[in-house]
Parts: structure tokens; C-alpha cells; sequence
């Protein structure tokens, strides 16, 4: 079965929008809000709602990407997985409003292996989780805070995020995955 | 990555991938908390027939920031010294349950041996063999070097167009061997400096140039310069009149020192021997990446762990 395009470049960009305000409206006066992108996708998503941020508020936006490859469950049951860069912005992470992007959120491992990554290099006041797509499954009590799409799939499907600054294009597809 | 044996098995991309990883692991030891759940519950066994402090504290901090427990064994106090076999010990390592085994042997071949051999299904790093390699040292090195060059944008990148002169013992020295594969696949390009006793037969065929004259090899300005240790302990012939003449002829003295292009780096493996082969004045100075090499050869040796011990166990390559 070919790929079935279920989000173009509108609604990617209408979801993050939705989701920006969304993070402004949680916040309390005071917050420091940092967003921490999981890569590779997450960190692109991160950068973009924080241009959001900046261009309909005033409030002062950290960003940085959490790498969280180390921290995972399933390194034996995988290739070797390379690891990305974990950048953690200046002011760090102590006593902020961390909100964690991530492109697809599926059986909530990848947040697992990161809030014990986050675990590594400080202590947060609160962590959110932000997904572009939630594609359910999960096998963990782990709940997004702010969503982009809700996307039920079957667990045989693939679900596909192309983003212009990474993949040239930009879409969310979903296919059957080959056997 | 199955076993770490030889830098000759590592091609361009893959030995790049390494150094990256390596960098990921530097970042660790800036963070509040340096250690890394990654390898919880993997045992890894330093096995170490020949003496060492720094390759085996390190290879022991690598693993221990990745979360395996470690298993130290030396073979002076031990069985080996009652007679064991490498057979015999590789597989009481085997029942012990280890999932990598870190050796270093006197004898070249000895950890291809072991990884050939079916007697343990660990995954096998090379610490040191003989006087064949020493693959993480060169990777360390390589690490170094693309650090010193490139800063923090030295991800990705390889050596292409750096000059390295390595001057020295090159007839015992696996850490010559070594770096001389990795070096030149990473895109250096190597010459070797020894008194002619020191080279070893065949030495043309290496991807390197050689040449007798450390002054000669100095005027060309290389962007490295790596002294090799004489190594007493494998001197067992008359290689060089005495030691005053080997360091006059081929040591990195103040005065050669003071001829170094500015931005020239000064790397020795350790441990040194200090009027030697190198005055204390080039060990000390700000061109000498001793102690860099020490920090990284951490990084290098945590990536080179999670490498061969994670990814699938079935149908690997």
C-alpha cells in the first residue's frame, strides 16, 4: 500500500502554532521556559515553536537538544544507534520550565530514556511534553501535554514526518510497514 | 562493530563514526552527573598480561561511566602465573559471564586469537598486543589531533591535509602501528623518524614516508609531532650507542622545540621518559597534549565499549 499523506506543510505548521500558544497559556509569570528538542526531528519542532514564541510574545525562549540514545532499554534489540549531540542551553536547566518536543510519540520509551537523561544534567521546577503526532500504543504511563495531531494507527503502519530543513519536503504519511 | 582489533580494519566513515561518538562522550564529563546507564547489567574484564596503569584505569573509568561492572585481572597474583593457558582463562571468563574482555598480551595475535577462537563469545578489545597495535591509543591520538585542529565543529570531520611526524622506536612500537593505519585512512599524512636499527623490515610498504633525521623532518613544519617512549623493556640489543646520543639525535629537545611552527602540537603516548626522548620543557609546554591525551583516551575508550557491546546479538556483522 503506497503512503497516505495525512498532514501537509499547512497543517505541521497550523499544529505547531496551536501548540506554541498552548506553552504561553500553561505558563506561570515567572517561568523560564527552555525547550529541549529530542533529535533529530524534535530539535528542528523546538526551533520552530520557539519562533512562534518570539513573534506573538515577549516571553524570553531558551532552546537546546536532549540526546537520549544512552539512556535507552532497547540498545540490544536494535542496530548500534549513533548518538547526536545533547546541547543544553546556557542557563541550564535548573528550576525551568522544561517542555520536551518530540516529532512521534508511540510506546513513550524515547520520553522515558529522556527524563532520565534530563535526570543527568539538572533538575527542571516542571517537565511538559510536547508531540507533533501521537500515534497511541503506549506501553508506559506517559501522557503528552500539548499535541499536534492525534493520529490512530495500527502498530503494523509506519508513520513518516518529512521537515523541510532536514528531508528537503515536508508532510506526515503513514504506510504499511513492509513485513 | 563485533571486536576492536586492529585500526587496519577500520575504514574512513567508520573509524569518523567513532570519534563522533567519542565527542558525545566528552560531553559527559562536563555534565553534574558523569556516568551513562547505557551498559547496565554488561560485565567487562580488563584481562592484562602485560603491565599498564593508564590504559587499564582508563579502559576501567570507560566502563564504569558507561554503568558495566568491571573485572580486573592482571596476570602477575594470578592463575596465569601458575601456568593457565590463554585457552583455560579465556573460557573461565567465559562461565564468569563476561560480555567484553579488554587484553593486553606480550604476545602479537593474542587477542585475534581470542576472538577467533570460539572459547568465549565476548565481545574482544585490543588493549595492546605485542608489538602489533594498539588500536584505542590511535584512536585517541586521531582524537586529539581533531580536536586541537577543529574545536567544538570537529564532528563529522576527518584529518585530511594534516602532517604528522612520529619519531621514535617504530620497530616495537604498536602505537606507531596503529596510529600509521588510522592516520593515513583518516587522510594524514604520516612520516616516520627513527634511527634505521629502530625500523622495522618492511616498514616501506606502510602508507607512510620515512626518514633518519629528526631535524630534516622538522623543517617541514608538521602540524604533529608524536615521540615515541624508548621502551627499555624491549631493548634487548644494541639499537643506539647510549642514551645521550639517541636524545641529541632524536629527541624533542628545547631547542627543537623552539623551531615548531606556532600552531604545531607535541603529543607522546606516556609514559614518558623525560630527558630522553623528550625534555621537560617540550612535555610541559602548551603545545604538548599529554594530559588531553589521558582525558580523551576515556571518551574514546566509552564510545569504543558501546560500539562492540550494543546493538543486536543476532546476525551481526
Amino acid at each position: 500500500m503506497p503512503a497516505r499523506i495525512v498532514l501537509q506543510q499547512a497543517d505541521i505548521t497550523r499544529a505547531l502554532t496551536r501548540i506554541s500558544h498552548e506553552i504561553l497559556e500553561s505558563l506561570r509569570s515567572g517561568d523560564d521556559l527552555v525547550l529541549l528538542g529530542i533529535p533529530t526531528r524534535g530539535v528542528v519542532l523546538a526551533e520552530r515553536i520557539a519562533t512562534v514564541i518570539r513573534e506573538v510574545s515577549d516571553v524570553p525562549v531558551a532552546i537546546g537538544a536532549l540526546d537520549v540514545t544512552m539512556y535507552r532499554d532497547d540498545l540490544d534489540r536494535n542496530p548500534t544507534r549513533a548518538p547526536s549531540p545533547t546541547q543544553v542551553p546556557p542557563g541550564g536547566i535548573d528550576g525551568k520550565f522544561v517542555v520536551l518536543v518530540d516529532d512521534v510519540l508511540y510506546s513513550g520509551r524515547t520520553i522515558r530514556a529522556a527524563l532520565d537523561a534530563l535526570g543527568a544534567i539538572g533538575r527542571p521546577r516542571v517537565v511538559r511534553l510536547a508531540a507533533l503526532v501521537d500515534r497511541g500504543h503506549r506501553e508506559l504511563p506517559i501522557r503528552p501535554d500539548f499535541v499536534g495531531k492525534n493520529l490512530p494507527s495500527a502498530q503494523t503502519e509506519r508513520i513518516n514526518l518529512h521537515l523541510e530543513e532536514i528531508d528537503g519536503d515536508e508532510f506526515v504519511s503513514i504506510e504499511e510497514a513492509a513485513q | 562493530m563485533r571486536h576492536l582489533l586492529s585500526t587496519r580494519d577500520l575504514g574512513h566513515d567508520e573509524a569518523v563514526a567513532i570519534l563522533d561518538v567519542a565527542e558525545d562522550m566528552a560531553d559527559v564529563a562536563d555534565r553534574e552527573v558523569r556516568k551513562l546507564p547505557t551498559l547496565r547489567g554488561k560485565t567487562v574484564v580488563n584481562l592484562f598480561f602485560e603491565d599498564s596503569t593508564r590504559t587499564r584505569i582508563s579502559f576501567e573509568a570507560a566502563a564504569k561511566r558507561l554503568s558495566a561492572d568491571v573485572i580486573n585481572f592482571s596476570a602477575k597474583g594470578s592463575s596465569v602465573s601458575k601456568g593457565e593457558s590463554l585457552k583455560d582463562t579465556a573460557q573461565t571468563l567465559a562461565a564468569i559471564g563476561a560480555d567484553a574482555v579488554v587484553i593486553r598480551h606480550g604476545a602479537s595475535g593474542a587477542p585475534a586469537v581470542l576472538a577467533d577462537s570460539g572459547w568465549i563469545d565476548a565481545a574482544i578489545v585490543n588493549a595492546g598486543d605485542g608489538t602489533h597495535e594498539h588500536p584505542t591509543q590511535a584512536l585517541l591520538d586521531a582524537f586529539t589531533i581533531r580536536r586541537r585542529i577543529h574545536g567544538s565543529a570537529a564532528r563529522a570531520k576527518a584529518l585530511d591535509g594534516v602532517s604528522v611526524t612520529i619519531v621514535g622506536d617504530i620497530l616495537h612500537s604498536r602505537v606507531a602501528r596503529s596510529n600509521v593505519w588510522l592516520l593515513s585512512s583518516l587522510g594524514a599524512a604520516v612520516t616516520l623518524v627513527a634511527p634505521a636499527t629502530l625500523l622495522p623490515i618492511g616498514v616501506t610498504e606502510w602508507p607512510a614516508s620515512v626518514g633518519y633525521s629528526l631535524d630534516a623532518a622538522l623543517a617541514k613544519r608538521p602540524d604533529v609531532v608524536m615521540m615515541l617512549r624508548i621502551q627499555s623493556e624491549r631493548m634487548h640489543d644494541a639499537f643506539f650507542p647510549n642514551a645521550h646520543e639517541y636524545s641529541r639525535e632524536w629527541g624533542l629537545g628545547d631547542e627543537r622545540l623552539r623551531t615548531l611552527a606556532a600552531d604545531s602540537i607535541v603529543m607522546h603516548p606516556g609514559p614518558m621518559n623525560r630527558g630522553l626522548e623528550i625534555s621537560s620543557g617540550a612535555a610541559d609546554s602548551p603545545r604538548s597534549t599529554v594530559l588531553e591525551q589521558v582525558a580523551n583516551g576515556v571518551s574514546v575508550r566509552m564510545a569504543v565499549l558501546y560500539l562492540v557491546l550494543s546493538g543486536m546479538k543476532e546476525g551481526q556483522s
